[in-house]
């Protein structure tokens, strides 16, 4: 029976991700393989990782992961001894003041970049077609997984300029002009880049960005279908159903079959992979759920007090995090976002978290920039 | 519940985003509001220029009737706003009832706000200090004097982000459609219903409905939005909404009004006939308006004065909304009356300001979810004092001891002032002074507006540049 397959797939991937978990945990906590921070902190625990990890759910023994803890240096000891002849990356986020936070990559972006690609329609991502990353340079995680995910699929991604925390600072202090100037010189480049003969088919936007890339180009009485893209990806926090209708309605002239574009969704961070969506369609009023790339990251969606405790299915919580890769471990990262949990899917068959939107609860709220 | 779809150009757009306007006290949703983002708002004003067109087709005589039959409707019509019937009764409940403001209040800015539409012929003639209209809707003309006058118009369509707290400030966009311009509105997010009723009242009047853009709900977005795409526009906000905006002509900034009486040398003797005076400029409408004296100058008798205003305003209390002599709306922002109280309460414990009104009873009056402040009068003994140019969203006055000679270097900003004074050249110093934007020489309450004078930033500067055109 159908329905006996899928609690059958649902209980296989949660087998899966007990069984990861425990290789993991063993991993990072092991003397030989484990990271420096890690093996340190294991002396602070009550409990014994490596004997008392047995599942998932035992993770919750661990306190919340403070990301305060990825603020300075060193760096290295973030590095598992086991990869540590490894080349390795550092990636940042935030940082417009102070010291960012940093986390070091072997090879987990390409990894979840590999991973997305198999969810991309070859129609509208066509394998050998040139990339846009209209988002973010600097130290982000963001720019060099985009730019493997163009040559995973046999293209070459051309990038803009685009420093985020000046984005930010203009916003804090209401330079407003700068920041739609600043704004239009991202556009610029794109739109430069869009014209020059590079065959650019696909691309990753931020909603702000892709928004106002439209806007220019209607202004110019051309389209985002005129200059050839047919892909595009984007995420985060605004990318709600509400703004897909908008773009899809006005700005791209229809859904994908009539326009010829097609956009697709995607929920992550620095620290874990990329949680990725089904299609979003008009039929299912824009809703957009997301799914974490189990086993190697998972999402759940927590009471907002009682953060080890998941709600019931379509209530509201704060978005959690789990890492759990060779590269990377965060056990239970309380995300500055909230949404409300849905049930497994057919092609991915555990928990998803929708209509995700900023903690409503954290004082001051956060800035969100163009990214 | 009533629904209140977006209109983007006339037309009724459902978001998929819808907030809830809540009541201020029992937290019952009243209406729910559809919202926008920025894209929406920044595409829709490619078009305004077909919003100014579709105004141009009518001269400025037939838009004026219009404008004089909406404001009937607006104060005694049932008309069809969002998804629902409303009464002028109806529309008076619900505003308090999002706002918190007193029944009595929200009745008065009806009238107001009418008023302004009904006698719209003759504040364009105060606005524009008697120019045809003619002359605006054709670009150029002959005043009278055998020179030919240009003004050439700065936008098709004004952008307004407006506020909640209050309604009588609409006033100074209601003019605009009879200038044939379009109106972008971001209505206040718990005060949707004035620019609602206003363009129900106005499409059923004969105006085109797409001339107008209302884009309601909470998100700051929208108001940032509205700043950036049209050329033209006003913003109502605080202090620092004023100094990010200050200098830019796009924007025209509406604030603290810090409005004040003045008592002359000549007259502060005679302080007890004003005393009545005083006090209606600082509690008449709640002491919500920038148009409300926040500060009182006098070089003597600042004491007694004080101690008067207090006797008249001090055992004010929290009534209930629907009581006709309710005078005290409620600050619905959660911390919000604390922190003013607060503030308050610290300016207090400098030692040249003395708390007026402490022998009438608390002043916060807390009520959850919401609070009040009941009136504040303070006395302080020099213009140094912390509290002596300060505004707040109630009836607050400091009355403030200053030699004549250091009042007008020492007032600062003040939108409204009333000189009682006889004294010319004191007189004269204050038509000289730029502080003071509207000037009442005599015994004028502050909020005593006369309509025939044009204020807080003529609209029509605002709006048209005065221009040189040659005729060959």
């Amino acid at each position: 029976m159908a329905s006996d397959s899928f609690d059958q797939a649902v209980a296989k991937a949660q087998d899966e991700l007990d069984a990861h978990t425990v290789e993991i945990v063993h991993w990072h906590f092991s003397e030989d393989t484990g990271c420096p921070f890690w093996l340190e902190k294991k002396r602070e625990l009550s409990f014994n990782p490596l004997a008392d990890v047995k599942c998932f759910e035992d993770l919750n023994k661990f306190p919340d992961f403070e990301d305060e803890w990825l603020r300075g240096g060193p760096v290295r000891r973030w590095v598992p001894q086991g990869l540590a002849d490894h080349p390795v990356y550092v990636f940042e986020t935030g940082g417009t003041t102070g010291i960012p936070k940093s986390r070091i990559a072997i090879d987990d972006f390409r990894t979840d970049y590999s991973l997305f690609s198999d969810t991309l329609p070859d129609e509208y991502f066509p394998p050998g077609s040139n990339w846009l990353m209209l988002g973010p340079s600097g130290p982000r995680r963001l720019r060099l997984a985009v730019e493997h995910l163009a040559q995973h699929r046999g293209g070459i991604c051309f990038c803009i300029d685009l420093d985020p925390r000046w984005v930010i600072k203009l916003i804090k202090k209401g330079w407003m002009d700068h920041l739609e100037a600043y704004k239009q010189h991202c556009i610029d480049q794109a739109i430069t880049i869009l014209n020059a003969g590079h065959d650019v088919k696909c691309m990753f936007g931020t909603p702000k960005l892709i928004e106002s890339l439209c806007l220019e180009l209607e202004e110019r009485g051309s389209s985002l279908a005129e200059t050839g893209i047919t892909g595009i990806f984007s995420g985060g926090t605004e990318f709600t159903p509400q703004w897909t209708k908008f773009c899809v309605e006005e700005l791209f002239g229809g859904p994908p079959e009539k326009s010829g574009v097609y956009m697709t969704p995607t929920y992550g961070n620095t620290l874990m992979g990329l949680a990725c969506s089904q299609p979003v369609t008009a039929e299912n009023k824009y809703k957009i759920t997301y799914h974490s790339p189990q086993p190697r990251a998972v999402l759940q969606v927590v009471d907002f007090d009682d953060t080890d405790r998941v709600v019931g299915y379509g209530e509201t919580g704060r978005s959690k995090l789990t890492t759990l890769t060779q590269e990377f471990f965060v056990p239970g990262f309380l995300e500055r976002d909230e949404g409300e949990r849905e049930k497994p899917h057919q092609d991915y068959p555990w928990d998803g978290i929708s209509g995700v939107r900023p903690f409503s609860r954290l004082e001051g709220g956060t800035t969100v920039g163009v990214y | 519940m009533f629904e209140l779809p977006a209109i983007r150009w006339g037309e009724p757009y459902e978001s998929l985003e819808v907030d809830e306007v809540k009541h201020f006290y029992t937290g019952e949703p009243v209406a729910r509001v559809h919202t926008v983002g920025a894209g929406i708002v920044q595409r829709d004003a490619k078009k305004a220029r077909h919003a100014r067109r579709a105004l141009q087709e009518m001269s400025p005589s037939e838009l004026i009737g219009k404008c004089k039959k909406a404001g009937e409707l607006f104060e005694n019509g049932t008309l069809q706003v969002g998804n629902g019937e409303q009464s002028p009764e109806d529309f008076i409940e619900q505003q308090s009832a999002t706002t918190g403001m007193p029944i009595s209040m929200c009745r008065a800015n009806v009238t107001k706000n009418a008023f302004v539409l009904k006698n719209i012929d003759q504040i364009l003639d105060a606005l524009t200090r008697g120019l045809d209209l003619n002359i605006l809707a054709r670009g150029y003309g002959e005043e009278g004097r055998g020179v030919t006058v240009s003004y050439q118009a700065q936008c098709d369509a004004l952008g307004a982000v407006l506020p909640s707290n209050s309604p009588g400030v609409h006033t100074l966009w209601l003019p605009v459609i009879a200038l044939q311009m379009g109106l972008v509105l971001k209505p206040g997010s718990s005060e949707p219903w004035t620019p609602y009723r206003v363009y129900s009242a106005m499409v059923e009047a004969g105006i085109p409905p797409e001339t107008f853009c209302l884009y309601p709900g909470a998100g700051s977005e929208i108001g940032g939005a509205i700043l950036a795409s049209c050329r033209r526009s006003m913003i109502f906000g605080g202090p620092q909404t004023i100094e990010q905006y200050a200098g830019n002509p796009k924007v025209q900034v509406h604030g603290p009004g810090y409005a004040k009486v003045i008592l002359g040398d000549d007259c502060v003797d005679d302080w007890e006939q004003y005393v009545d005076l005083m006090a209606d400029s600082v509690y008449r409408n709640g002491g919500r308006s920038c148009i409300n004296a926040s500060s009182i100058y006098a070089s003597r008798h600042t004491k007694e004065i004080a101690e008067a205003v207090a006797a008249k305003l001090g055992p004010i209390e929290v009534l209930p909304p629907e009581d006709p002599d309710s005078g005290l709306a409620a600050f619905t922002i959660e911390g919000a009356a604390n922190s003013i109280w607060g503030a308050i309460e610290n300016d207090v414990k400098d030692a040249g300001t003395t708390h007026m009104t402490e022998q009438y009873g608390e002043r916060l009056v807390e009520r959850p979810p919401v609070a009040y402040i009941r009136p504040v009068v303070l006395h302080c003994a020099s213009p140094e004092a912390p509290a002596a140019n300060k505004e707040y969203m109630f009836p607050c006055v400091s009355v403030v001891e200053c030699p004549q000679a250091k009042m007008l270097e020492s007032i600062g900003y003040t939108l409204v002032g009333t000189a009682i004074t006889n004294d010319d050249s004191f007189r004269r110093d204050l038509i000289t002074t730029t502080e003071i934007d509207r000037l009442n020489l005599g015994p004028i309450p502050t909020p005593q507006l006369d309509w025939l004078q044009p204020h807080e930033g003529n609209l029509i500067e605002f709006l048209y540049k005065n221009r040189a055109l040659q005729l060959g």
